[in-house]
């Protein structure tokens, strides 16, 4: 194995990890304002994938105008499930939320399969981003050099909102504890939706990269992919932000290299091992690497 | 005899006559249908019997299904098929063939002993963390099977599984399951199961070993959902790795909270509330193509007992004809 090969493997990694850091982070906050684990997370994705092939497509827009349109897209979707399913149910158990987050995530899978039909479609990106550029003496592609500068800057971009902003003290607060804040005068219902906003914005961002880079799209998509920014999400610590992002390079590190190192019959088990890796998190150190300590396990 | 002995031997002798009359009046779709129908009042009081008394949370119930199923199939394989199927198997398996009902308790045990194993390591898990725990297995399950082509022909699926199941088999394991868990539920064993699931250090104050209780209900559970999974294989003739999918956890599940978590009644009526409704959109999304429906009103039925009845239809309890004197609590 030589060391190109190897440099060309963790770059992949690195994109991967993009990627599922994004959703991750969604994730993570989620969980971290309301203890919810939020399976429909993953779906935005899928919403966030086909709605840029629908304004790519369909309305003809330039990438430009439709990467912002897509984000707005994943934020409203986010708004609309929360004020729809969550809402309702607060302060319910935590088991109860998980339930009904399936329940929301095998709702619009299947009204994506009503909508758009089960058929995969092929993704329409502008030729200019499939083109494979030389950095560095490798070749890559545009779309995963836009991938992997735009994902790590779309979280910088919530991280100022969360550390330095009015919206952000009243999430870390909310996050801290919900009723204190509510006594010290935080909206909490305009915090819980913002929080979703932006989580849902960055995995509708995500659906754009994955869209682009795998050019197959589907009603499904979302699901898989939303597992594993929660494994990601569980690697790092969920309800921690730094520890999701890490989380999400980890990853797509190990998966990449799981799949590239190993020999190749072992490559169908990647699943398997991404989800071993989560069980054994879980029972090592459940609170992640950069997790607080919590009693949620309980 | 007791009044409680009487009222389920009434129910006993109601259910056998149902069967009867539909063994008589039905075509073969809908005898097949009411097979399904059985197979998912199984799951439902299996999964309840873990989640619903113990308050494990466990979305792996397809992956026990699959193992009792898989294990069920090559039992019964017709040996003469086995070389022409599963070139890869070993010898002692190759000429194995055993009937139905010892290759479904096989199958039983095999999920059973599988859920020994995972759940030693991953119940020292609570709530949500178990359930994620849980389903991580299941897809960890599926990938197996999808790559143990030796044994399960990997995507492709076994196919060509003898037509065993019929409704008699359906209605004698409903029965053999509901009453396990009616005389569980009732005994001071079941009350222990559902001291854990009220309130853990209680329970242990007062001696109970959670662990062995844990363990116990997840066996339990599993053991019924492979014997479940037995029956659907030999009902539809072929088992594939996709059909124990999450989706099908999460039917179950569904199942059991709008019957009320805990209650045997409650699961057995979801059950039947359920598949009906999925079987009655059926015809209705292929003939219109609207694929999904079925599922869109299952999602939102859930998330509108979630919210407005979050104890499901029967709570905890039996309706009070059936069982008067336990519901004092």
């Amino acid at each position: 194995m030589d060391g190109a090969y190897l440099a060309q493997q963790i770059l992949n990694g690195l994109i991967l990890g993009s990627m599922y850091a994004l959703v991750a982070v969604g994730f993570s906050m989620i969980y971290g304002i309301i203890n919810l684990i939020n399976f429909a997370h993953g779906d935005i994705v899928m919403i966030g994938a086909f709605s840029t092939l629908a304004l790519l497509a369909v309305l003809g827009l330039p990438l430009w105008v439709v990467a912002p349109g897509v984000v707005a897209v994943g934020a409203l979707c986010g708004l609309v499930i929360e004020r729809a399913a969550f809402r309702p149910m607060r302060g319910a158990p935590q088991v109860t939320g998980f339930i009904a987050s399936l329940g929301v995530s095998i709702m619009i899978q299947n009204l994506g399969i009503l909508t758009v039909t089960a058929q995969p479609r092929n993704f329409a990106f502008p030729h200019y981003m499939l083109e494979a550029v030389p950095v560095f003496g490798f070749e890559i592609q545009v779309v995963n050099i836009c991938i992997m500068l735009a994902a790590p800057l779309l979280v910088l971009g919530l991280l100022f909102v969360v550390h330095r902003t009015r919206l952000g003290v009243a999430m870390r607060a909310t996050a801290e504890n919900l009723d204190v804040a509510r006594l010290m005068g935080v909206n909490i219902n305009r915090t819980i939706a913002a929080t979703f906003a932006l989580g849902s914005a960055l995995a509708g961002a995500a659906g754009l990269m994955w869209g682009g880079k795998f050019g197959q799209i589907d009603p499904l998509m979302g699901f898989l992919p939303g597992l594993k920014a929660f494994v990601a999400a569980v690697i790092g610590g969920v309800g921690s932000i730094p520890g999701a992002i890490l989380g999400g390079y980890v990853l797509g590190l190990a998966e990449v290299l799981f799949v590239g190192l190993l020999p190749p019959v072992y490559s169908s088990y990647r699943d398997a091992f991404v989800f071993g890796l989560l069980i054994l998190i879980l029972l090592i150190t459940p609170n992640g690497i950069l997790g607080k300590n919590t009693e949620e396990r309980a | 005899m007791t009044a409680e002995r009487k009222r389920l031997l009434f129910l006993a002798l109601a259910g056998l006559a149902l069967t009867a009359v539909m063994q008589a009046v039905f075509d073969d779709y809908l005898r097949t249908m009411a097979c399904f129908v059985g197979i998912f009042i199984i799951l439902a009081a299996s999964l309840n019997f873990t989640n619903g008394f113990a308050g494990l949370f466990s979305l792996g119930h397809p992956a026990f299904m699959a193992i009792g199923g898989y294990v069920a199939a090559l039992l019964t394989f017709n040996p003469e098929m086995k070389p022409l199927f599963l070139p890869d198997l070993p010898e002692w398996l190759m000429s194995l063939h055993l009937p139905f009902l010892p290759a479904l308790l096989a199958g039983g045990a095999a999920a059973a002993l599988t859920a020994t194993v995972v759940g030693a390591a991953v119940l020292r898990l609570r709530g949500h963390y178990l359930a994620v725990a849980t389903m991580g297995f299941l897809i960890i399950v599926q990938v197996l099977i999808t790559n143990m082509e030796p044994y399960t022909r990997g995507p492709l699926g076994l196919n060509g599984l003898d037509a065993l199941t019929d409704l008699w088999w359906v209605y004698a394991w409903v029965l053999v399951t509901l009453y396990a868990c009616w005389k569980i539920k009732f005994s001071s064993y079941g009350r222990m199961l559902q001291s854990v699931r009220e309130n853990e250090l209680a329970a242990a104050c007062l001696g109970t070993n959670l662990f062995h209780a844990r363990l116990a209900a997840l066996v339990i559970g599993a053991f019924f959902a492979g014997v479940a999974g037995g029956l659907w294989g030999h009902l539809v003739t072929a088992l594939t790795p996709v059909s124990f999918s999450l989706a099908l956890a999460f039917s179950i599940v569904v199942m059991v909270v709008v019957g009320g978590t805990g209650s045997i009644t409650g699961a057995v009526v979801g059950a039947v509330i359920f598949s009906c409704i999925t079987e009655l959109f059926r015809p209705l999304e292929e003939n219109y193509s609207v694929y999904g429906v079925g599922e869109i009103l299952m999602a939102l039925v859930l998330i509108l007992i979630l919210v407005y009845r979050p104890q499901g239809i029967f709570g905890s309890r039996e309706p009070d004809w059936l069982a008067p004197q336990t519901n004092r609590s």
